[in-house]
């Protein structure tokens, strides 16, 4: 798939003591992933709340990554199983409400994963291409298109 | 305190009309402890009911608020203008809460966002037991603080019926058996010979079998 996809757009929250920092090195290997990726940096992604996953999509985004530490290997202890709980849940809310669960996915990832992030990345891209944009987004470009002259 | 559960967004949306504007209402008292129906929780589902409504253009336009108690006509006042502002109110309180919201509002409809379980406790972090079934006459103390009617499966007040599995239930074996536990309480307590005394059947009436129910209080009227 292209690099450059702006067709859709991922919201990724990754912890700052592992994904984050794995972005950070995938960055600093000159390591490739798909550009159409927001990088949120977050504490800890037991800080991460089901409405954030939620709010995320009602403002835009095709896909959302939830990137935290390997399991065990909290900075907080269990914030990522925290997380992993919450992301279950909120995918069985947006199954519910018409959206398919599988724009929204936890993976796990070391400070010294950049590969692996990427590889995530890239992966979580090309799901969200393949199941398009979101439709909510699909409904508002809809209407942009029908008022276009 | 009230424990209840969360309907799901498909038999939200069978219940709302569409092109309305919505008010998710939630009630910041048993519901939030019980993480159904508090401000979390209106956020939660005004957000899922957005999504939803875009995605299938249902045309809803959502609004959130929480009140203290919604089956207090204080707290009620308080909602007052966001209600008038609405066509619905999806009420996250519980079944009394819902009704006391109607009562208020004779011209707006009234849903309930929840299904009302059952009275219970918070028994670890994300798990809720029943513990009373307010049959209008405690029985509590002849069983050592374990009450039969609630948490014995066929209600016996003359226990136990012989059934129970290892200490579980015949009828819910992921629950314990209420007379096993009685036992052990009052063995615990030097009570045991209360179960030497026969109950006599219940007064039945003074719970809902008896009709809908009211206590007055003519020390408290105005």
């Amino acid at each position: 798939m292209s690099l450059n996809n702006n067709e859709t757009t991922i919201v990724a929250f990754c912890c700052i003591y592992c994904a984050y920092a794995a972005a950070d090195l995938a960055g600093s290997m000159r390591l490739q992933y798909p550009s159409n990726v927001r990088i949120i940096r977050t504490p800890c992604t037991g800080r991460l709340e089901v409405e954030y996953f939620l709010r995320a999509f009602e403002n835009g985004a095709d896909g959302v990554l939830v990137a935290g530490c390997e399991e065990g290997s909290c900075h907080f202890k269990e914030g990522n199983l925290i997380a992993k709980r919450r992301v279950n849940y909120a995918r069985k809310l947006l199954a519910e409400s018409g959206l398919e669960a599988e724009r929204l996915k936890m993976v796990n990832v070391s400070a010294a994963g950049a590969r692996l992030f990427t590889e995530h990345v890239r992966e979580m891209a090309e799901n969200v291409q393949r199941l398009g944009p979101s439709p909510l987004n699909r409904a508002k470009t809809r209407v942009q298109q029908e008022i276009k002259p | 305190m009230i424990v209840a559960e969360r309907k799901s967004i498909p038999e939200l949306l069978d219940m709302l009309p569409n092109n309305s504007k919505i008010l998710v209402l939630g009630c910041g008292t048993c519901v939030t402890v019980c993480l159904a129906g508090g401000e979390r929780e209106v956020s939660i589902i005004s957000s899922a009911l957005r999504i939803a409504s875009k995605t299938w253009g249902l045309g809803y336009e959502v609004s959130e608020l929480t009140i203290e108690r919604q089956c207090d006509n204080v707290f009620i006042e308080q909602a007052i203008e966001a209600i008038e502002k609405v066509d619905v109110v999806l009420s996250l309180g519980c079944g009394a809460g819902v009704q006391a919201i109607a009562e208020r509002f004779l011209k707006k409809p009234v849903y309930a966002g929840l299904n009302t379980k059952f009275l219970g406790v918070l028994e670890e972090r994300g798990v809720w037991t029943e513990k009373c079934s307010q049959c209008g006459s405690c029985v509590l103390h002849e069983y050592g603080g374990i009450c039969p009617v609630t948490r014995c499966a066929k209600h016996l007040l003359n226990g136990p019926c012989g059934g129970s599995r290892e200490d579980r239930c015949e009828v819910r074996p992921d629950r314990p058996c209420a007379w096993q536990l009685i036992y052990h309480r009052l063995k615990n307590i030097g009570q045991l010979e209360r179960l030497e005394k026969i109950a006599p059947p219940k007064q039945w009436s003074a719970g809902l079998s008896g009709g809908p129910r009211v206590i007055i209080r003519e020390d408290h009227r105005i």
